[in-house]
């Protein structure tokens, strides 16, 4: 049994689909075929990989056109005999290959407003529920594969990045925001810098983050409702300029 | 010079997995200037594959649990052989850390009264690993990342691999690396370095490790002229899935048996139960009962009063257990021991506490967890051995040079105990930036990095593009990694070990005659050139090692000398190179204190 890999080669310049055919086994993976090309036929193929387990989020790539994580894409799960294309992420430079610049997506993380506790108990130490932490912890999953960027069409589509900080972004400021220890307000920031207003709730990063958080319901609704109440409620806009003037 | 990049800074770390990071903020918090070289994207390091949790006796889930218990369970876990000083530190400067985390934005799952919880692990006599669910690694390593890249002076050079170290009149001056992206080489000139660049997996076909695991600290600090210790002591971790291929080294975690799971052979036996070691008979169940009955304290959260499963034994004496019941032909179908957690807990809480190993088994073995146990065998998983340190600062017999994590040697001993590493990880990187700091500040502006020195590492470097028609960097890593299973594995023997070295000169040879194609761009053929160099350097460690201690003590086994030996139990084996030779060395053990002796006979 063999598969036909129809692999993206080339950079941001220019660029063309090559075939490669490989042995298929019980269990294969799409990283694995990668590899195998690599050892066989194409050693300088430009992939990125690290755990091959689905848990570091390097080996993000569109396999037929659908954004996911190489690792933990079967390759039985194609129909037989037709050729299986693997490309870069769409919404990024593309550096070589399979590998894409995904540098900006740092470039967001180092500008969020850090977390800041509030004073811990006497001993140093904080106290939290469990049932506290758990919608937190749902975001903090996030393997920063940038999968969720990649097919955000605010990104994909209208290449908005010096506007919109992206979902994966988003998620992380919902899990600074919802942190049941830190004292900063985010909201300003994120109507502002990270253009949260951008976000019309397609839904789209939900569907293909590979730790099925809920990007959409869990994470970017909830801040839009905190940055509505803290910027469009008359009552607080009122308070708000009150505060101004004196 | 300016066919390089070249950059200045007080300390350069090599690695960005949790020893790295905790080491750049602590450099960078005593005002150091940090270079943050990481050989993937920040955030991808190996530390995000850790699972079970950090161990730190904070006696949150039991009170009594103290650094004492921890450290001889470290000892005990490391059959003796561990740097005490080390271990101790380890104990005592633990808890801190991990709660420092908390206040870097850390999650961690909680106790009922809010504080951090603890999960039971092997050879841990309380429930000590802080924990988040079967990911605790990837907390750590976001934690440390977000906090990173808030310090001004932190520089961090992501896919950038550090291919030598430059020394100038013995001292550490500098370092030079290629950016992997555009192939573009970079010379840093730096007073100290910390080496944190993990282990040695990939020089094993079975493992559970990423390709950045190609022992490149170890390599670099024995290049430099550092000594390397315990390189004769790789752990098998006891659970990597087996089947399909595809994924047959990939880490099960230990929590599986710190949850209640169990193992069993083909015919059904839990055979744990027979291979309980003499040292640790009196802390473990004989009965079936007993076991459940621990389990069922655990679960229900009750300070458990019965002897614990023998499933928790440490993980050397588990993966023999495995090894034997295959080879004597009791295995799974695939080669392997079935890991039953189905019938031990409901499916929502092994859903809940360890949802990666549910997706993991799930998607890539069609095994669902909840109803099936799962087939495992031992994975290469974790290098004991490394570079020779000064416990309190980390720095290696180089000046300038320290070294934290997995690269560096003696906290663990023979054998690691689970939990320990992402301990190891947070105190001793602390102290290796620390440490690296401090020296920076002793060491004048301006150290010399010769240009000519430099011109011929690039030409050494760029060799594998000017031969043609050599063979596949990727068919000799193969090789190696067969021939390291086959002869230097779980169970070693002296004719075996003699057949290694001659291969791996073979091998070396091999080697120098590979030749790659493309540009310099990104191109992972020519990287692997260039780890293949380290790869044979550390193999030859850890069978040159292995072959001197002649004895079977912790993760080594020695197939003619089956029993532990005093003799050795004095002593580490220490590698360097002379001239271009490689030398090994038995050096005795550094002394205990009384006190501390104390401790070990069960004085709490």
């Amino acid at each position: 049994m063999e598969a036909v890999l129809r692999i993206f080669r080339g950079d941001q310049a220019e660029g063309r689909l090559e075939d490669f055919r490989v042995p298929l086994h019980e269990g294969m993976v799409v990283l694995d075929a990668i590899h195998y090309v690599q050892a066989h036929h194409a050693s300088d193929l430009a992939c990125r990989w690290n755990c091959k387990a689905g848990r570091c989020g390097s080996c993000s790539a569109e396999v037929n056109g659908k954004p996911k994580l190489m690792c933990m894409t079967r390759m039985d799960q194609f129909p037989a005999g037709e050729p299986i294309t693997v490309a870069p992420m769409k919404a990024f430079p593309v550096i070589k290959d399979l590998v894409c610049d995904v540098s900006w997506n740092y470039e967001v993380n180092k500008r969020i407003p850090p977390f800041q506790p509030q004073p811990p108990e006497a001993d140093g130490t904080w106290r939290m529920q469990q049932e506290d932490i758990e919608r937190v912890q749902e975001f903090r999953k996030c393997i920063e594969c940038f999968l969720c960027q990649d097919v955000c069409h605010v990104l994909r589509d209208h290449d908005h990045k010096a506007r919109f900080a992206g979902p994966r972004f988003l998620v992380r400021m919902a899990a600074l925001e919802m942190h049941p220890l830190d004292t900063v307000s985010r909201t300003a920031y994120l109507k502002e810098a990270a253009g949260i207003g951008y976000c019309n709730i397609t839904k789209c990063c939900t569907e293909v983050c590979p730790e099925s958080i809920h990007i959409t319901d869990n994470a970017i609704i909830p801040l839009k409702e905190r940055v509505v109440d803290d910027f469009y409620d008359p009552l607080r806009w009122l308070l708000r300029l009150f505060r101004r003037s004196g | 010079m300016d066919r390089y990049e070249s950059h200045t800074h007080d300390v350069l770390v090599i690695g960005a997995g949790g020893a790295g990071l905790r080491a750049a903020i602590a450099a960078a918090t005593e005002g150091a200037s940090v270079a943050l070289v990481c050989k993937s994207l920040l955030g991808k390091a190996h530390t995000v594959m850790a699972e079970g949790g950090v161990a730190a006796a904070l006696a949150n889930t039991d009170a009594r649990d103290s650094w004492k218990v921890h450290f001889r369970d470290t000892m005990r876990g490391g059959k003796l052989l561990n740097n005490w000083r080390m271990a101790q530190l380890l104990a005592q400067e633990a808890p801190a850390r991990v709660n420092e985390l908390e206040a870097w934005g850390a999650l961690f799952d909680r106790t009922p009264d809010g504080r951090i919880l603890q999960r039971n692990f092997g050879g841990h006599q309380y429930p000590r690993l802080a924990h988040v669910g079967d990911r605790t690694g990837l907390e750590m390593i976001r934690t440390l990342q977000d906090r990173t890249v808030q310090l001004p002076n932190i520089d961090v050079y992501m896919e950038c691999t550090v291919a030598r170290l430059l020394t100038d009149g013995g001292r550490i001056s500098g370092a030079f690396a290629y950016r992997r992206d555009t192939g573009r080489f970079i010379v840093f000139s730096t007073k100290a370095v910390v080496l944190a660049t993990g282990g040695i997996g990939r020089a094993y076909k079975i493992n559970s490790n990423s390709w950045e695991y190609t022992g490149d600290g170890h390599a670099l600090a024995y290049d430099a002229g550092a000594d390397l210790i315990d390189m004769e002591f790789v752990q098998f971790h006891p659970t990597g899935m087996v089947w399909p291929l595809s994924v047959r080294g990939i880490l099960v975690t230990e929590g599986v048996r710190g949850e209640g799971g169990v193992l069993k052979n083909s015919r059904g036996e839990r055979f744990m139960f027979r291979y309980v070691p003499e040292m640790f008979r009196k802390d473990f169940a004989d009965t079936e009962e007993e076991a459940d009955r621990w389990v069922a304290d655990v679960v229900a959260g009750r300070k458990a009063e019965a002897r614990r499963p023998p499933e928790l034994l440490t993980r050397d004496v588990v993966a023999r257990a495995i090894a034997q019941e295959v080879r004597e032909g009791r295995g799974s179908p695939h080669g392997g021991a079935f890991l039953d957690i189905a019938t031990r807990r409901t499916p929502e809480e092994i859903r809940k506490k360890l949802p990666s190993m549910y997706q993991q088994f799930h998607e890539l073995a069609d095994v669902d967890i909840t109803k099936q146990p799962m087939e495992v065998g031992p994975t290469t998983h974790y290098m004991m051995g490394g570079v020779r340190v000064d416990p309190e600062t980390q720095a290696a017999t180089v000046p300038g040079l320290f070294a934290a994590g997995e690269v560096a040697g003696g906290l663990h001993g023979s054998n690691r105990l689970g939990g320990n590493s992402l301990s190891d990880l947070l105190v001793f990187g602390r102290r290796a930036g620390l440490g690296a700091a401090a020296y920076a500040k002793t060491v004048a502006d301006g150290t010399r990095v010769a240009a000519d020195t430099v011109e011929a590492l690039a030409t050494q470097l760029l060799a594998p593009f000017e031969r043609a028609d050599g063979e596949s960097p990727y068919a000799v890593q193969e090789a190696l990694q067969d021939m390291m299973g086959t002869y230097v594995g779980i169970a070693r023997s002296h004719d075996d070990l003699q057949t290694a070295l001659a291969a791996i000169n073979d091998l070396r040879a091999r080697a120098a005659r590979v030749s790659v194609c493309g540009s310099r761009q990104y191109n992972p053929g020519w990287h692997t050139t260039l780890d293949l160099r380290n790869l044979l350097t550390v193999s030859e460690a850890v069978t040159r090692a292995a072959l001197e201690r002649r004895e079977s003590r912790g993760a080594h086994t020695r197939v003619e000398h089956a029993e532990t030996d005093p003799r050795f139990g004095s002593v580490n084996v220490v590698v360097r190179r002379a001239g271009d030779a490689m030398t090994v060395a038995r050096e005795p053990l550094p002394q205990m204190s009384d006190e501390l002796k104390r401790i070990l006979d069960g004085e709490v």
